[in-house]
């Protein structure tokens, strides 16, 4: 639970990225702007939270579920939203299915690696990885990194 | 410098996995909902990611629609007629009140009396 209202914003530095992001380069959004699509934002995921639990209750489930918010999107008019919602999720089950087997791969790896310093068929597994890294102690033969 | 260091890019911790707001954030919103018992991951992650489609697709539309493109400026105004002028925005209109000058209030107050007056 949110112990004070400023629980409830979102990073203004990740918005304020986002935002210049999206827009043409050089555009100057003004500071009340970006606090105002901060705001926003926050209640987006307010209004997306109380659709996607209207399709959880009718369905008598507890949790929201992936298809509750996807239902949710469509009810809001956010339908474009469908297409890149989908593909991001596709990629994020693909790294949650690989985390499990790219760590047991790292075990099976590390064992060899000691035999063979040389080792450098890890690159592609690399991009996958980066948060293991803090546990890897042979960092500093990364030379593949991004 | 160490070459260790490179490797743990704090900046954006959520980037290859394709979101860079704090997921933990997006949840503690969504649970100050009463009714939300529990959210799994991938709704988690949906929510977090819908939102950043959201601020680009409003700060888009914003730009687009409004009056800064020759200024290469997107303004609160920008963003107030958006929520107001667009059917998906329309529930931000509590948040994004258009701003009107006290002495444009107090007019249009003396015109309402006076077409009333007419009637």
């Amino acid at each position: 639970m949110a112990e004070r209202p400023e629980d409830l914003n979102l990073p203004n530095a990740v918005i304020t990225r986002i935002i210049k992001e999206a827009l043409p380069d050089g555009v100057n959004v003004s500071k009340e702007a970006r606090r105002a699509i901060s705001q926003a934002a926050s209640v987006f995921v307010l209004y997306a939270t109380s659709c996607a639990n209207n399709f959880a209750m009718k369905a008598k489930r507890k949790t929201l579920n992936a298809g509750d918010v996807m239902a949710a999107m469509e009810e809001m008019e956010f339908e474009r939203f469908l297409e890149p919602l989908k593909e991001a999720l596709e990629v994020y089950k693909k790294g949650q299915k690989g985390k499990k087997e790219v760590s047991e791969q790292k075990r099976k790896d590390k064992e060899k690696k000691q035999d063979s310093e040389n080792d450098r068929s890890r690159e592609e597994e690399e991009e996958e990885e980066e948060e293991r890294m803090e546990e890897e102690p042979e960092a500093e033969e990364d030379e593949a990194e991004n | 410098m160490s070459q260790n260091s490179s490797d743990k890019d704090d900046q954006s911790p959520g980037n290859k996995k394709g979101i860079s707001l704090p997921i933990s954030r997006v949840r503690l919103i969504m649970k100050s909902s009463p009714d939300v018992s529990s959210i799994n991951q991938e709704a988690l992650f949906l929510t977090t990611k819908a939102t950043e489609l959201f601020v680009q697709h409003l700060a888009v539309t914003s730009f687009n629609n409004g009056s800064g493109k020759e200024t290469n400026s997107l303004s609160y105004s920008d963003l107030a007629n958006t929520a107001e002028e667009t059917e998906t925005f329309h529930f931000l209109t509590d948040i994004l009140p258009k701003k009107i000058l006290a002495r444009d209030y107090l007019q249009s107050l003396e015109e309402m009396k006076e077409e009333d007056a007419d009637f």
